[in-house]
């Protein structure tokens, strides 16, 4: 079957006839009956036209609702908004959209029915490949693009040209067009000499459509399959801070895929030298909007020497066979806690996470040992800071003009001494009491850079001792990305030749007639969209008639045999 | 002034000019519809040729002068003619590539109009020529503009919302013009200056924003030849959706079998069959699709390089995702038994409707990292 059976060129189907009493009797399907009932169902243009328009419609809530793969923290917001709706919400997988059992087995549906169409119509391509064009039908008056020349006869009354002739140089005229060719000669039924030849091109209209279809397959089984052997990871690095060394444990948060082992990490290590950030000063309504991060970074693979690189955001950094991309940024506030006799209990710098567009960032500072009691700090950080009508502090420009870090200090039980891991940018302050800040009358700590001073219950002394940057690294493997890239560009290639190449049937008949002219007719066939039909005939039918006549100018060359 | 209070200014100027364009445009479909009524025979190209028998007792040169006795009996006769002319004159246009198609079949041609044979008089269409004349400066001025603010920017003129719409209905207007230049496609003038003034007005009143620089994610090659590609799918799904409307409105007057029917729109008389606009839509949605499947490709390379992943399923990813499946849904319609014709036209019109969606609505309302309206 070349093509669906319902698909437009096909013949309408029959209607069933009814018996005696005028029901219509089907005939008995079987087991296998039925199979092959839904498998041709399946497989019919008119389903996979309908699974590909519910696969669009099925896309959409995808961009309704926050989805966890994208924007999880959207998803956490949402349930916090709609606490009635979002676990109903969950229970349809609304959140996994892409991942979701329902939208899964539409494109799986959709790409089964495409395997059952291409299938067929690819063995049945590889027959007409090697197929000669059909024969020239009897009256092609009734084709697209027909016309008829004549011409005159030459001296004694004679066809100047005979019709094989005519036909033959037809024949290399279409051949060096591209055209598969076969003559077929004979009588008519007056008994005047015939010669035809009849003409394909544009096979690659179907391949390319074919290429397309397969390569699209091609795509969906790479992703599914070799998505699975990759990985990709989270690291923040503090500005001359501590080095990245690729190993599982080193990696703030990691993703692998299905198959991944950890022997599959290839050993190196970053350091972060210096992070920098360019902000617009000048225009209106852009100041302070971003120009330019560039992260410094010494790289060193296993056995050779350190290499300093660049990674900006747009030209990741390729090593070990990962990428590493710079997706984010901000400031870590160098601090240090002593106690009261001057021993240092905690110095570190702290990655805050950015709030806004100015960065006014969030952190959390934990002390669990040291003092006399486990020490909690939330604190705010500003960049620039400035003060609002209503006292209350904010950023007002992300690049560190005039910065400024407030705490809030909570002392007793951080939670950690059970030995469940908690998040190091949240604080659970429930069996802690708060001695800075808020209701509690005291003013919160607030540290210029180098400034120190004393924690409250004579706990110690914390000082803020420099502005730091942190760059926030994103990890990528995908092994399988150049293989997608590869079927998606061949995808295109098949796209641009199953539309714009077209599939044509065109024939050349001559007619010697008795009074001596010579009859040519020219017709062609569309087979699929074809508006330059009709044109392309006629210019065949011209530049024919003009090797004509040049051969008649010049003695008719000797016919080449080479077929 | 600055360099952008020229681009604006230009801007402006260009937009009263698509404005006078759309004023010509409407006026040559009403002239469609008053000459139809009246009788006459109407071109795709806006030609009118008073039928032979009216001519008798209508004054020479004045196609509108029917008599109002004569005009109202031949009505029913000239249908069929017009619509028959229309499909040979449009025909005749993509077989001589570059040639426009003409009313008339032969006779003199003097400023008046052409004299056919049989006695007709065939003009054509000024006020169309003056669409046509406003809508090419209307562009000049509207290029001009774009690439002055591109040089105040010194980057490509589509980096925000605003920049968007501007290079995105230059190139609508600029695809119109050539397509123009193949197929007489001039009946749909007024559709087309009518989206542009729309576009335009919506994004200079509300999207302006400053000249700022690019942020770190855009600075890219990929912003010059993905986000231009996908303004040029745009622009071919827009003449494609255009071509799908009136080919269902036609199609609608088809089946009603004759004009008297179909009170309102006169001027689809004028216009090819439903067939033809069909294959015509077929043929721009096409490209469109080609270019579309290309953003595609490029967004994806380009999101690998600036976001680390090629596919991530973002707002944006997820709409021009279900534009692309529409847009193939469509052309497979059109090789599938009972969708041909109207029903695939539907879908080529919601493709399109999704296209503005992605554009107005999901850059600037959708959470997601294509949030770069600048607004």
């Amino acid at each position: 079957m070349s093509r669906p059976s319902d698909h437009f060129d096909t013949p309408a189907p029959e209607a069933p006839t009814p018996d005696s009493d005028g029901n219509i009797v089907q005939p008995k399907l079987g087991f296998v009956g039925w199979l092959r009932w839904f498998w041709r169902q399946l497989t019919s243009m008119r389903t996979a036209l309908f699974l590909l328009l519910l696969l669009a419609l099925a896309a959409v809530p995808g961009s309704l609702v926050p989805q966890r793969a994208a924007d999880p923290n959207g998803v956490t917001q949402y349930f916090v908004d709609n606490p009635t709706l979002a676990p109903i919400l969950d229970k349809v997988q609304a959140f996994d959209v892409y991942t979701s059992v329902w939208f899964s087995s539409i494109y799986l549906l959709l790409f089964i029915s495409l395997v059952g169409c291409v299938i067929p119509r690819a063995k049945h391509h590889f027959d007409a490949l090697r197929a000669k064009p059909p024969r020239t039908p009897a009256r092609l008056a009734r084709l697209a693009g027909f016309q008829r020349r004549t011409l005159a006869p030459g001296d004694g009354g004679a066809p100047s040209v005979s019709a094989v002739a005519a036909v033959d140089s037809a024949r290399r005229l279409l051949r060096k067009s591209g055209y598969r060719v076969v003559v077929f000669n004979s009588a008519d039924k007056n008994g005047n000499e015939t010669a035809s030849v009849s003409a394909e091109r544009g096979y690659a209209r179907e391949t390319g459509n074919l290429v397309f279809h397969a390569a699209l397959v091609g795509i969906l089984v790479t992703v599914g399959v070799g998505g699975g052997f990759g990985f990709s990871g989270q690291r923040v690095l503090v500005e001359n801070g501590g080095v990245f060394v690729n190993t599982l444990s080193a990696y703030d948060s990691f993703n692998p895929g299905r198959f991944f082992t950890e022997t599959s990490l290839d050993p190196y290590s970053i350091k972060l030298d210096q992070f920098t950030a360019a902000y617009e000063t000048k225009a209106d309504g852009a100041f302070g909007q971003p120009i330019d991060y560039n992260a410094y970074v010494t790289t060193q693979e296993r056995g050779q020497a350190t290499v300093d690189s660049d990674i900006k955001v747009n030209s990741p950094l390729r090593i070990g066979g990962t990428d590493v991309y710079l997706l984010g940024n901000g400031y870590a506030p160098k601090i240090t806690v002593k106690d009261p006799a001057g021993n240092v209990v905690f110095t570190d710098s702290v990655p805050f996470l950015p709030q806004d567009a100015n960065l006014t960032s969030v952190g959390v500072v934990k002390v669990p040992d040291g003092l006399a009691q486990q020490l909690g700090m939330i604190g705010f950080f500003y960049p620039t800071q400035a003060v609002s009508t209503t006292g209350a502090y904010y950023s007002t420009y992300p690049d560190d003009q005039y910065p400024v870090l407030t705490l809030n200090v909570y002392s007793g039980d951080l939670g950690l001494n059970g030995g469940v891991p908690t998040s190091v940018y949240s604080l659970d302050t429930d069996k802690m009491t708060q001695l800075t800040g808020g209701t509690t009358g005291v003013e919160s700590i607030e540290l210029k850079p180098g400034d120190s001073q004393a924690l409250p219950d004579g706990l110690g002394t914390i000082s803020f001792d420099e502005v730091q940057r942190y760059a926030s690294l994103d990890i990528h493997h995908d092994p399988t990305q150049g293989w997608v890239l590869l079927f998606a560009a061949s995808a295109l290639a098949g796209l641009l030749v199953s539309l714009f190449i077209p599939r044509r049937r065109v024939w050349v008949k001559a007619t010697e007639k008795s009074d001596g002219t010579l009859s040519l007719e020219y017709a062609g066939l569309a087979r699929g969209e074809d508006p330059r039909l009709a044109a392309a005939v006629n210019e065949i039918a011209d530049r024919h008639s003009k090797v004509l006549s040049d051969d008649r100018l010049g003695d008719v060359p000797a016919a080449d045999t080479n077929a | 002034m600055t360099l952008d209070e020229y681009s604006i200014f230009l801007l402006y100027a260009a937009m009263v000019l698509y404005a006078a364009a759309f004023i010509a445009f409407a006026l040559d479909l009403a002239r469609r519809s008053a000459q139809v009524k009246a009788g006459n025979t109407v071109g795709v190209d806006g030609s009118v040729t008073t039928a032979p028998r009216v001519l008798e007792t209508a004054s020479v040169g004045s196609g509108v002068g029917a008599s109002s006795a004569g005009g109202a009996a031949s009505v029913a006769v000239a249908e069929a003619p017009a619509g028959e002319r229309a499909t040979d004159a449009a025909d005749r246009a993509v077989a001589t590539t570059g040639g426009r198609a003409s009313g008339g079949r032969d006779g003199g041609q003097n400023l008046k109009g052409r004299f056919g044979a049989d006695g007709s008089i065939t003009q054509r269409s000024l006020s169309l020529r003056l669409g046509m004349a406003f809508t090419l400066l209307g562009f000049l001025l509207e290029v001009t503009a774009d690439v002055v603010r591109g040089i105040a920017a010194q980057r490509v003129p589509w980096a925000n919302m605003y920049e968007f719409s501007m290079t995105g209905t230059v190139l609508i207007i600029g695809v119109f013009l050539v397509v123009n230049t193949r197929v007489d496609l001039r009946f749909l003038g007024t559709f087309i200056t009518g989206l542009v003034l729309i576009l335009l007005g919506i994004s200079t009143v509300n999207y302006y924003v400053v000249i700022a620089p690019l942020p770190p994610a855009l600075q890219s090659a990929w912003l010059v030849i993905h986000v231009f590609v996908a303004s040029l799918g745009t622009a071919f799904f827009a003449l494609g959706f255009a071509l799908s409307g009136i080919q269902l409105l036609q199609s609608r007057r088809e089946v009603s079998g004759s004009a008297l029917k179909f009170v309102k729109l006169k001027f689809l008389a004028s216009l090819p069959d439903s067939t033809r606009l069909e294959n015509l839509a077929y043929r721009v949605n096409i490209v469109g699709f080609v270019f579309w499947t290309f953003t595609l490709i490029a967004g994806a390379v380009w999101a690998e390089r600036a976001w680390g992943r090629y596919w991530g399923w973002d707002t944006k990813e997820v709409w021009t995702f279900i534009i692309w499946v529409i847009y193939a849904g469509y052309i497979h319609a059109r090789a599938t038994r009972g969708w041909r014709g109207s029903r695939s036209a539907w879908l080529a019109i919601i493709g399109f409707a999704a296209v503005l969606f992605n554009f107005g609505i999901v850059n600037v309302f959708f959470h997601g990292l294509h949030s770069y309206s600048g607004l």
